[in-house]
């Protein structure tokens, strides 16, 4: 079975700032309306580079049996 | 490889502004585009695009931080970026700016003298004369360039300390610009 990985970034803490966003390879980030940022399960392939940009440390990488 | 834009290399103009300011003061009124454009489009767009794709000091501390690795990487203290210390940093940043308009108002009304220096940190005065030839404009005019050049400076100086110390764009996390399109964002999405 194939190991489902993806990011979850924290809207409570997410400052909007875009770090991610713009680093993503996938494009799979937009940050809603101003407010936090989003990600897109679809597209995202849980490379984590994300999370590693993040200045608010906000992004957290889930993992699940597919 | 992603499609580079044109605001891609906006990091060149904060790069062109501080210069500017260096040779002459009066170039620091430039800085009010980036004063007012993010709340603007935070107002009629409600959204960031401001932070997200036109700040020109976030694309610096990038372009230092992880292009020429000059920073840690180390993550963020969790207090930088907690409510309490963004919104007490926002109100910190608008009262000192406000400060600035109210020493500009003295100034413009006669009742202070114009200060040919920069304040770096709120709190150390640097000679700044060079760059400004007296009487080339009204007083308050210069008096203005001083002060917004000396905020600029400041979050620039604030904001490469702790992209040496933590990860590149730490400063994003308490930026006084960020905390308040964000709060106007949210406000409006309710």
């Amino acid at each position: 079975m194939r190991k489902k990985k993806w990011a979850m970034p924290d809207e409570k803490i997410c400052v909007s700032c875009g770090a991610c966003r713009k680093v993503c390879p996938r494009e799979a980030i937009s940050i809603w309306k101003g407010c936090y940022a989003v990600v897109d399960e679809e597209k995202c392939v849980g490379c984590g580079i994300c999370a590693k940009t993040c200045p608010a440390g906000c992004i957290e990488i889930k993992e699940e049996e597919a | 490889m992603k499609k580079k834009h044109w605001y891609d290399y906006l990091w060149i103009w904060e790069i062109i502004y501080f210069t500017l300011g260096f040779f002459n003061i009066l170039f620091a009124w430039l800085g009010m585009i980036e004063f007012l454009l993010p709340l603007l489009i935070a107002i009629i767009g409600g959204n960031k695009a401001f932070c997200n794709n036109f700040c020109g000091r976030s694309q610096l501390l990038t372009k230092l931080g992880t292009t020429c690795k000059c920073s840690r990487n180390k993550p963020t203290p969790k207090f930088l970026y907690s409510k309490a210390f963004r919104y007490g940093f926002l109100v910190f940043f608008m009262t000192m700016f406000a400060n600035m308009v109210f020493q500009t108002y003295l100034v413009a009304s006669g009742a202070g003298t114009l200060k040919e220096t920069i304040k770096l940190f709120w709190t150390f005065r640097v000679p700044w004369g060079w760059a400004y030839t007296a009487g080339t404009v009204s007083d308050w005019v210069a008096q203005f360039s001083f002060g917004l050049y000396s905020m600029m400076l400041t979050a620039t100086l604030i904001g490469l300390i702790v992209m040496v110390l933590f990860k590149p764009r730490t400063w994003c996390t308490f930026c006084p610009m960020g905390s308040m399109t964000q709060g106007i964002c949210k406000l409006k999405a309710r």
